[in-house]
């Protein structure tokens, strides 16, 4: 399999790049697939065109215990499309086509245990993958994949926490490389009206017992939260259910949905300004 | 965590971060209370005045001539609620009162494990909610209908393919929103680590009567234990009697539905493979990329498409066989129990009572000593199990 067309940025090239800006990084969710592949193909081009500094790709679940009925609805409508994980790669490998910008992807474990850990490290590397999150493998169950990470080059990343104590956390970010994804909300994902005080506080606890760049994602739904979350310290901010939410409400009118979406992201892109 | 929870390669702790904490503090209360003195009075005391244990092994003369084997039923459908569902949910529902948990909630099928929690929340004053694929709450009306009696609250899940596995799914969504106040009571031993050690451990009671009643009657121990397995709680707790038994020979009987060399089958350990599934690594039955498949069992509590991590374990070692009736021969087993013994099984129990059948009727197993697990009884399946007979109730 042939590597991506161009040079991948990484997680460190792209933060320095919108930090210089005086920007934080914003970072859009799809799921691959979703609805079919060609659309969704259209909205990560969507996505990059209005300012996206990185992408995070889900591959659909049947079984999505970390996810809210938004990103369920979305696997769903990606599993009915009839997404496999090769067609999950292939997904990866045309997004390579048009953007070099970094590309995390998340998934259940079962997806990567099914292929054989160790070659899908090296198929996601291949396709040009920088790093890979599974929403249910903790640090406890990791070593393989840590594993096959490091023997690819492929970033692993963790999950933390308002439950994960200090203690904890010093251990993840040893394993974790790439960047913290930092869960702002107590629950699974899905939009949310408001965004916690506490999520401020969760990024200064992590901030001071970690030196990885953190990233903050679930709940975030509106340009306000994004504001929030950077101004709070995060280096940047991961936004799913919020936008999923537009392909769902507008499943009927393609034109519609790229014309909500792409509005909705250049909003976002603009909130990351310090 | 203080132990890593496996079995073999199986079992573990496949959560998101978020659930670490709240398994972590259920294992320390796990660990604590189960060998503390008071806990198990108070527990001993519910699971004989509430729950009605011991319960009897009986020896099932009639349908031990016919088989010409000797055939004892550890009856747990004699049990509170009408199965071996109790004895876990008392034993989890006081560590949640224990642990000063506010609230429950729970996953269920056909409803058996939903009752049983439903009513331990009634005992203790802890308010239950549970998770209930629609279209379970559509086929189990009179079981919903039961849970409310009994205080609880039903929550009928619209996800996925609405029945067991999605409610399971959304009492972990609900966990992880909730993990400060809430216990997840989980209804067998499946799931991450510490709920396969611990179901066991609660349903061990089992396993301990059993083997005291055997050897009150035959002065010895059986040659053979039969129980049927959905998630592995019921089998887990008689096996564990006999582990160290290696002479007893130990047999899971999975739901095969249409049969095993079908689509429609609930035969995880017979037809699956190495997986994760809600919170550990075991069998599943799952498509070439890993995705989920739906199991098919006309019982709904063998209607789940993973199976508890120490059932693996006991697959690949050898130490316990496995194997899958249809739902046709089931439902013979039904019948059969009904009219030979006057004891009307549940649809689940009836798996190993048509495997105990076909084992009896194979030649170099006449004469031996067969213990049957009767999990639980049919009242809960006499809509079904007419309507499959073809007589309008
Ligand atoms: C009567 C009865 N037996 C067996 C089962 C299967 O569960 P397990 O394998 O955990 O015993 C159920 C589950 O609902 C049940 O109600």
């Amino acid at each position: 399999m042939r590597q991506g067309a161009m040079e991948v940025e990484s997680y460190d090239e792209m933060l320095q790049r919108v930090k210089d800006k005086k920007e934080g990084a914003f970072i859009p969710f799809i799921v691959a697939g979703d609805p079919d592949f060609e659309t969704s193909l259209e909205i990560v081009k969507t996505y990059v065109e209005n300012g996206a500094d990185a992408l995070e790709i889900g591959f659909a679940f049947s079984d999505p215990v970390a996810d809210g009925p938004t990103v369920q609805a979305a696997d769903i409508r990606a599993l009915n499309a009839e997404m496999t994980t090769e067609k999950g790669f292939k997904f990866i490998s045309k997004i390579r086509e048009f953007t070099s910008i970094p590309i995390g992807l998340l998934v259940y474990y079962n997806l990567i245990y099914k292929m054989g850990i160790d070659r899908f490290y090296q198929i996601a590397k291949e396709m040009g993958v920088n790093a890979i999150l599974a929403a249910d493998l903790p640090p406890e169950e990791a070593q393989d994949a840590v594993a096959a990470s490091e023997k690819y080059g492929v970033q692993q990343i963790f999950m933390v926490a308002q439950t994960t104590s200090n203690e904890r956390l010093t251990k993840i970010s040893q394993i974790c490389s790439g960047f913290l994804y930092v869960v702002a909300v107590m629950g699974v994902t899905g939009a949310r009206k408001d965004l916690k005080l506490s999520t401020v506080e969760l990024v200064e606890r992590v901030k001071s017992h970690s030196n990885l760049p953190i990233v903050v994602g679930f709940g975030i739904s509106k340009p306000e939260h994004v504001q929030n979350v950077i101004n709070s310290g995060s280096d940047g901010a991961i936004v799913a259910s919020a936008i999923l939410n537009l392909i769902t409400e507008n499943l009927q009118d393609k034109k519609m949905m790229l014309d909500k979406i792409s509005a909705f992201c250049h909003d976002l892109k603009a909130a990351t300004q310090k | 965590m203080i132990t890593n929870g496996k079995f073999g390669k199986y079992g573990g702790i496949f959560v998101p971060e978020l659930l670490i904490p709240a398994l972590e503090e259920l294992e320390a209360a796990f660990l604590k209370y189960k060998d503390d003195k008071k806990f198990n009075e108070e527990l001993d005391y519910y699971l004989k005045e509430f729950a009605g244990r011991p319960t009897a092994l009986y020896y099932a003369k009639n349908l031990s001539e016919k088989l010409g084997c000797k055939i004892y039923l550890k009856r747990e459908d004699m049990l509170h609620t009408g199965a071996h569902k109790i004895n876990n949910t008392l034993g989890q529902g006081l560590l949640a009162k224990y642990m000063g948990k506010k609230r429950i909630i729970a996953e269920t099928g056909a409803g058996q494990h939903g009752i049983a929690t439903a009513v331990v929340g009634s005992l203790l004053g802890i308010p239950v909610e549970v998770y209930m694929g629609l279209e379970d709450v559509e086929r189990q009306k009179l079981n919903v209908f039961r849970m409310e009696l009994s205080g609880a609250n039903v929550l009928p899940v619209e996800n996925g393919s609405r029945t067991l596995k999605d409610a399971i799914n959304d009492a972990f969504r609900d966990w992880v929103a909730s993990v400060d106040t809430t216990h997840y009571l989980i209804g067998s031993t499946m799931g991450p680590h510490p709920y396969p050690t611990m179901v066991k451990h609660f349903q061990s009671v089992i396993g301990r009567e059993t083997r005291e009643e055997i050897l009150q009657k035959e002065g010895k121990l059986p040659d053979t234990v039969i129980a049927c397995v959905g998630g592995g709680s019921n089998s887990m707790g008689i096996f564990s009697g006999f582990m160290d038994d290696k002479e007893v020979e130990l047999i899971g009987v999975e739901g095969g539905g249409d049969g095993v060399d079908t689509d429609r089958t609930g035969a995880t350990l017979c037809k699956g493979t190495e997986g994760i599934l809600h919170g550990s690594f075991s069998f599943v039955l799952q498509n070439y990329d890993g995705q989920i498949a739906e199991a098919h069992s006309v019982s709904a509590g063998l209607d789940y498409p993973g199976v508890g991590p120490e059932h693996a374990y006991l697959k690949v070692t050898g130490r316990a066989k496995y194997d899958a009736v249809t739902n046709k021969e089931a439902l013979e087993a039904f019948e059969m129990l009904s009219k030979y013994e006057g004891i009307i099984p549940a649809l689940e129990s009836s798996h190993a009572v048509a495997y105990a059948v076909k084992y009896a009727n194979i030649p170099e197993n006449k004469g031996k000593t067969i213990v049957i697990n009767l999990s639980g009884r049919g009242d809960k399946d006499m809509f079904l199990a007419a309507r499959e007979m073809g007589v309008k109730v």
